[in-house]
């Protein structure tokens, strides 16, 4: 079973770190992929404020999950990286694009549709590429010694696609529902239609890569089907059905806040289902977290830091959110 | 120089692109920020307006260059892996954690509280809204110490030990590495650097809007307050320069004499070199024009001090002389140029003149990019200068670099060309467009500048729409709550 080593407490700092960013980026990229679904001008407008202020903050926690890869599980950092780069600088060029846009939009009204489109156009590459990265990590990576030694497209296969389909969609319904809380009126109505048509895709696309993962690598099959651990296992699923009808039925009664709860439901299970795939390593098949695992004083010096920082960290990034609550442009809101 | 485009040259092009680009805009926004947070903290406490539009004027194009400095600088934290991948594996555990920090300590930080500083000034009222702008400030001030402290690591490393394996794992004591020999020196360095940048920039637009009205109050607060850094700071930055200086001669003397274009060792007193051509090839001076001895007076601070060239290094150890020679006079020459402006700032407000001499404005525009240029070519000098090591005499630049195709590297070398000159372009044009505007009396918030029609509906009601409560927009502190 699990043993709490100061390896073990970091990858699970690093997941924290990652599904952080998955979730929190994941409305405000999700937002960007329906960006091009709500009118022009007033909507949009409207769509992009409802994130404006914290945008920048949940971007961070990308640069935590780069920066304390690095710090903690440097070769792995090290392998993955290389082996996914053009994804990495596809991604990190989208990222460019849905930045500035936040800003550009609004200092150049004439170019307002060329700003709307890259805010749209970064958002979806930046997603697709991190749904890619996620399933080339998933099919395994060609390593020789400590490096890599594929070529550099190795990545591109039907399944990293299926996986880059299946995030994009995921990160639209984060982004649905997200905006079913903060919107009013007629793109408020329009959020929700969008909210029932990605969860649709995204228990299509789930279903889709649940059924290809586990036929990738003997140890996956074994990992979700071998006796007894499909009794624990099987749970997965179960749940995630469960929160799949919990999230039709609010979306139908229109309910604020819990489709955007029961969505971030989902990706914890999904977050839950790769860790059972994954444990313990980094890069499957090859580098467990502890062959990957930076010197104990370099992942002791951090955690004494992490211990301290984090809990502050939650606590300022949950004032922002609560100074910015409520539906955007109501009178409640003051 | 030999310029074949294996996949190790193209992505040092790389980095040495992509980090160039980025360093200019955390130099504007280190500054900026402190700038904004003392215009605040002005306002507060003199309860005059004036303070507050200057804070509003700027708060505009400090979203803009953090904007940029942010999706800039998430590339370096993955180049790191993408194309310096050896180096991350064997360096990771050492400069790793400093980066890890920087983020835990300042990224988030500076994100968390930005949305507040730009558009929470309503929601939370002038007190808190300070401790927000005081919190970026001091998250773009942390995020410099621990980026600096990796990087003085690289051209300084201590405090760690070295595995059979070749990989450098700290040492019983992270102060020893934190507080490497370089890094106080460095620190300082930037930091004023990046003061200075932001007060000429800032100086400059004063300057240009005194030079269409030199009555407007705006322009002429920020142009003396941008003034009194020239002439206080640029003193204080010489003589850390000059510290800095001597540390490097202590720890990477190849990098002095690159500097200095000093091929041969000199027995008693070098000479300065002012101009001239460094040829590597045969190790020598072209053109020069030089001043015996005062080589030895700049760097040991002794007319007939003895020292070392080139000839001390192997060649396979020597950096690129051409362009440290060159980009190190780049920066000296405009450090000393902006001392003069500072002082001549100073004897113009002694005259009492600083807000109708016009040829003392044109001076100050034309310096405005000075500190940006500055700033590069130091960054240049310091990072040329460290080579061909990447962990300074321990690893090689050649043994560092990821195992990428040249043509996977080739692509997105030119991908970042293409998308930085055309994004990063098309911000410094909006940028000048704000900064063409005239400071006035009636600054908006960001959030309501150019579009307060349509944007009524969104975060922050425009003022003329619905204001909060019927208040009009706060112009003192107490109106404000």
């Amino acid at each position: 079973m699990i043993e709490f080593d100061l390896t073990t407490i970091w990858a699970l700092i690093i997941a924290f770190a990652v599904f952080m960013y998955v979730v929190m980026d994941g409305f405000d990229l999700g937002i960007g992929i329906l960006f091009p679904t709500f009118s022009k001008g007033e909507e949009r407008s409207q769509a992009m404020n409802a994130i404006a202020p914290v945008w920048d903050g949940n971007e961070t926690w990308l640069v935590l999950g780069g920066g304390g890869l690095l710090a903690a599980f440097p070769l792995a950092y090290a392998i993955i990286l290389p082996a996914t780069y053009p994804l990495i600088i596809a991604m990190l060029l989208g990222l460019i694009f849905r930045g500035v846009a936040f800003e550009f939009r609004w200092r150049d009204p004439r170019h307002e549709a060329f700003w709307d489109f890259a805010f749209f156009a970064g958002s979806l590459v930046a997603a697709f590429s991190q749904g890619m990265v996620l399933g080339a990590i998933l099919q395994g990576i060609a390593i020789e010694g400590r490096a890599y030694a594929g070529g550099w497209l190795d990545w591109l296969q039907p399944y990293t696609l299926l996986t880059g389909l299946g995030v994009t969609v995921g990160y639209a319904l984060l982004g649905s529902t997200f905006l079913a809380m903060k919107l009013t009126g007629k793109p408020e109505a329009h959020a929700y239609r969008l909210a029932v048509r990605a969860g649709l895709a995204t228990l299509l696309l789930l279903i889709a890569v649940s059924l290809a993962t586990p036929f990738l690598l003997g140890r996956y099959w074994s990992r979700w089907f071998d006796w007894p651990q499909i009794l624990f296992t099987s749970q997965v699923p179960l749940l995630t059905a469960i929160t799949f009808y919990a999230l039709y039925r609010s979306l139908k009664k229109k309910r604020r806040y819990l489709p955007f709860v029961l969505s971030l439901c989902l990706f914890l299970l999904g977050m839950v289902g790769l860790g059972i795939s994954m444990w313990p390593y980094v890069v499957p098949e090859s580098v467990t977290i502890w062959d990957a695992a930076a010197p104990e004083r370099s992942q002791a010096f951090m955690l004494v830091g992490t211990a301290f920082i984090m809990p502050i960290i939650l606590i300022y990034t949950g004032w922002a959110y609560w100074v910015f609550r409520g539906k955007v442009g109501t009178e409640g809101y003051h | 120089m030999d310029l074949d485009f294996t996949a190790l040259f193209l992505a040092r092009l790389q980095f040495a692109f992509t980090v160039s680009f980025h360093f200019i805009f955390p130099s504007f926004s280190i500054g900026l920020a402190s700038y904004l947070a003392v215009l605040e903290g002005l306002w507060l406490k003199t309860k005059k307006p004036l303070y507050l539009h200057l804070f509003r004027y700027w708060l505009k194009i400090f979203a803009i260059v953090f904007a940029m400095g942010v999706v800039s600088g998430i590339v370096m934290s993955y180049q790191f892996g993408t194309n310096w991948s050896v180096f991350s594996d064997k360096a990771g555990g050492v400069i790793g954690p400093l980066m890890a920090y920087e983020v835990l300590t300042a990224f988030f930080l500076e994100a968390g509280f930005l949305g507040v500083m730009l558009f929470g000034m309503r929601k939370v009222g002038p007190g808190l809204h300070f401790g927000a702008t005081l919190m970026v400030a001091l998250g773009t001030a942390i995020s410099a110490f621990w980026i600096l402290s990796a990087n003085s690591w690289m051209h300084t490393p201590t405090g760690y030990l070295v595995t059979p394996d070749g990989r450098f794992v700290p040492g019983p004591s992270w102060p020893a590495i934190i507080f490497n020999p370089s890094f106080p020196y460095r620190l300082l360095h930037t930091v004023l650097a990046a003061y200075l940048t932001t007060a000429f920039a800032v100086g400059a637009v004063g300057a240009w809007h005194l030079l269409r009205d030199n009555a407007n109050a705006h322009a002429r607060k920020m142009f003396s307050m941008a003034m009194w850094m020239a002439a206080l700071v640029t003193p204080v930055q010489i003589l850390a320069g000059d510290q800095h200086a001597l540390n490097t001669e202590e720890h990477q003397p190849a990098k002095i004499m690159a500097m200095e274009g000093h091929y041969q060792s000199y027995a008693d007193g070098a000479p300065f070199y002012v101009v001239g051509w460094p040829n590597d090839r045969e190790q020598r001076m072209e053109y020069a024009l030089a001043i015996p001895k005062v080589g030895s007076l700049l760097v040991k601070h002794d007319l007939n001090a003895p020292m070392a060239g080139l000839d001390t290094i192997p060649r396979e150890d020597q950096p690129p002389t051409a362009i440290i020679f060159w980009s190190f006079r780049i920066m000296v020459g405009l450090g000393f140029l902006m001392l003069g402006l500072g002082l001549w700032s100073l004897f113009a407000r002694v005259r009492r003149r600083l807000y109708d001499w016009r040829s003392l404005h044109r001076a100050a525009l034309i310096m405005g990019p000075s500190g940006f240029v500055a700033v590069i070519a130091g960054w240049v000098t310091t990072e040329v200068g460290r080579q061909p090591f990447t962990v300074y005499g321990l690893l090689r630049t050649a043994d560092s670099v990821s195992p990428l195709a040249a043509p996977a590297v080739a692509t997105s070398l030119l991908a970042f060309v293409v998308v930085y000159f055309a994004v990063f372009g098309v911000g410094t044009w909006y940028i000048l467009r704000l900064m063409a505007h005239r400071p006035h009396a009636d600054e908006e918030e960001p959030e309501e500048a150019e579009r307060a029609p349509l944007r009524t509906a969104g975060i922050t009601p425009g003022p003329t729409q619905n204001p909060p409560r019927g208040e009009p927009l706060p112009e003192n502190p107490e109106e404000a709550r």
